[in-house]
């Protein structure tokens, strides 16, 4: 009935704990069947801090480092069409593999920890990044392209002055999927030792302790939602003729 | 080959091996082995059922809904913000709570998993149907076909890319997170991972590697369905 992790967490383990308490006056933590506990939730909620920004250093450094070689892998396709199918697969087998098996298949090579994590988040995001910028540069209309060709635009200038501005909703919105995806998936991150919101729900205050999991869960929840709003922001400030062309 | 590997990681691939195929003493079972082949078999069976499970009561919420709101064009930006805020649903957490709030079990877990295959399911369904051609829609339209004809005969045929994009991404997400169904008393190869003082570093490098094989697995099988769903006229266009 009553689980000693659930005592653990009230703080007062021990034969007092036992003497003092009888079922009526247990705290709101130590019983199964309370679903939220707000004067525990009050208490520690300051220990969910350092995890949180764990969670978002992760999530920041694994979506930077994504970008930067889905961008170049994209730029590359983009210049040589026969590269497509080959980065079209290896994106897709990274992506497939889910990350915890890839957390665990990176163990014998680079060890548990931060790194870990951080190369199998950044591996997923890699083909929706990869895809979306692909589609945006192939979205862009000839006839714009022809037009730069015919103010004597090189190759370079087109990509980094026509291409790229115009795809720019594309990739954002890719990095955007990649984002929210990987604040949820970074919950895993726990388990290669990397840290995370996942910390305290799988080993810190217990998986069977429904409030701790509403914190932790909650707190993902809104990272996710908030990391997607900023990029839609993003995407609206950088993209000011977007918003004329749409009133 | 065996010369870029680093010899102790060799060493992990062949004890990985070694646990799969044949069953190994475990510190903590009190001399009942652990791993082997029928335990593979039986673990892959557990996470396959679940798997299907879970995408069914998905296809059977999510499709119905994407596909109306599709031939009806309606509530495009929320259909489509529901898919992104989806992947926004943090996996640990969602188990974690599911157990605790309902309970362990086969379908519990099923459930728990089926929320997060409905969303891109849901979505992809949507912008499928939504961006069929229109005059391809009005041509069916002027020859006859009622409302439920033009979405079986000719949105959906011309959707099915789409349509099946969504159901691979849904079946990848849902066997990736059976894979931590054990927290919530469900045994699938997860267990090997989860388990490490059960099962020892091999059976966790083992498990790893049976994860990432059946989930490449499901997706080539799925990729195959897609060819044969696509009508044929649609072909040379997809990928």
């Amino acid at each position: 009935m009553i689980d000693p992790l659930r005592i653990a967490a009230v703080g007062e383990v021990g034969c007092v704990f036992f003497k003092q308490r009888t079922t009526e006056t247990l705290p709101c933590q130590a019983l199964d069947e309370n679903f939220f506990c707000w004067d525990w939730a009050k208490s520690h909620i300051d220990e969910y801090m350092p995890r949180t920004l764990q969670h978002v250093e992760l999530v920041v450094i694994s979506v930077v480092v994504g970008f930067v070689i889905a961008f170049a892998l994209a730029l590359l396709a983009h210049r040589r069409n026969w590269l497509r199918p080959p980065f079209l697969l290896g994106t897709g087998v990274l992506y497939t593999i889910p990350s915890i098996a890839f957390f665990f298949l990176l163990l014998p090579l680079t060890g548990r920890g931060r790194d870990t994590a951080i190369i199998a988040l950044s591996a997923y995001t890699l083909q929706i990044i990869y895809r979306n910028t692909i589609i945006g540069l192939d979205n862009v209309p000839s006839a714009t392209k022809e037009a730069a060709r015919g103010m004597g635009m090189t190759d370079r200038q087109i990509l980094w002055k026509v291409e790229l501005p115009l795809a720019t909703p594309e990739i954002i919105a890719g990095v955007q999927i990649a984002t929210v995806s990987t604040v949820a998936l970074a919950t895993l991150a726990t388990f290669a030792g990397g840290g995370g919101l996942g910390e305290p729900i799988f080993r810190e205050f217990g998986i069977g302790f429904k409030t701790n999991i509403i914190i932790a869960g909650g707190l993902a929840v809104l990272l996710a939602i908030a990391s997607g709003l900023l990029l839609l922001w993003l995407q609206r400030l950088i993209t000011p003729w977007r918003r004329a062309a749409a009133t | 080959m065996s010369a870029l590997l680093p010899q102790p990681l060799l060493a992990s691939i062949e004890g990985a091996f070694e646990f799969i195929f044949t069953p190994q003493y475990s510190n903590v079972t009190g001399g009942k082995k652990v791993g082997g082949i029928d335990q593979v078999i039986e673990l892959t069976i557990n996470q396959l059922e679940v798997t299907v499970y879970a995408l069914a009561i998905a296809l059977v919420v999510a499709l119905p809904i994407g596909l109306y709101l599709g031939h009806r064009h309606r509530f495009e930006a929320l259909a489509i913000a529901f898919g992104t805020a989806g992947r926004g649903i943090p996996e640990l957490a969602l188990i974690a709570f599911m157990a605790a709030a309902i309970g362990v079990g086969l379908l519990n877990v099923a459930i728990a998993l089926a929320v997060l295959g409905i969303p891109p399911i849901l979505t992809n369904a949507f912008v499928g149907i939504h961006q069929v051609d229109r005059s391809a829609v009005d041509a069916a339209r002027g020859m006859g076909m009622t409302e439920s004809e033009i979405l079986r005969k000719v949105e959906i045929p011309l959707a099915i890319p789409t349509l099946m994009s969504g159901i691979r991404g849904a079946t990848i997400a849902i066997v990736a997170t059976a894979t931590i169904a054990p927290l919530a008393g469900y045994l699938t190869l997860g267990d090997f991972i989860i388990n490490e003082n059960v099962y020892g570093e091999n059976g966790v490098l083992a498990g790893a590697i049976l994860v990432a094989l059946l989930a490449l697995a499901l997706e080539l099988v799925l990729a195959g369905v897609q060819r044969l769903l696509t009508s044929p006229g649609l072909k040379p266009r997809t990928e």
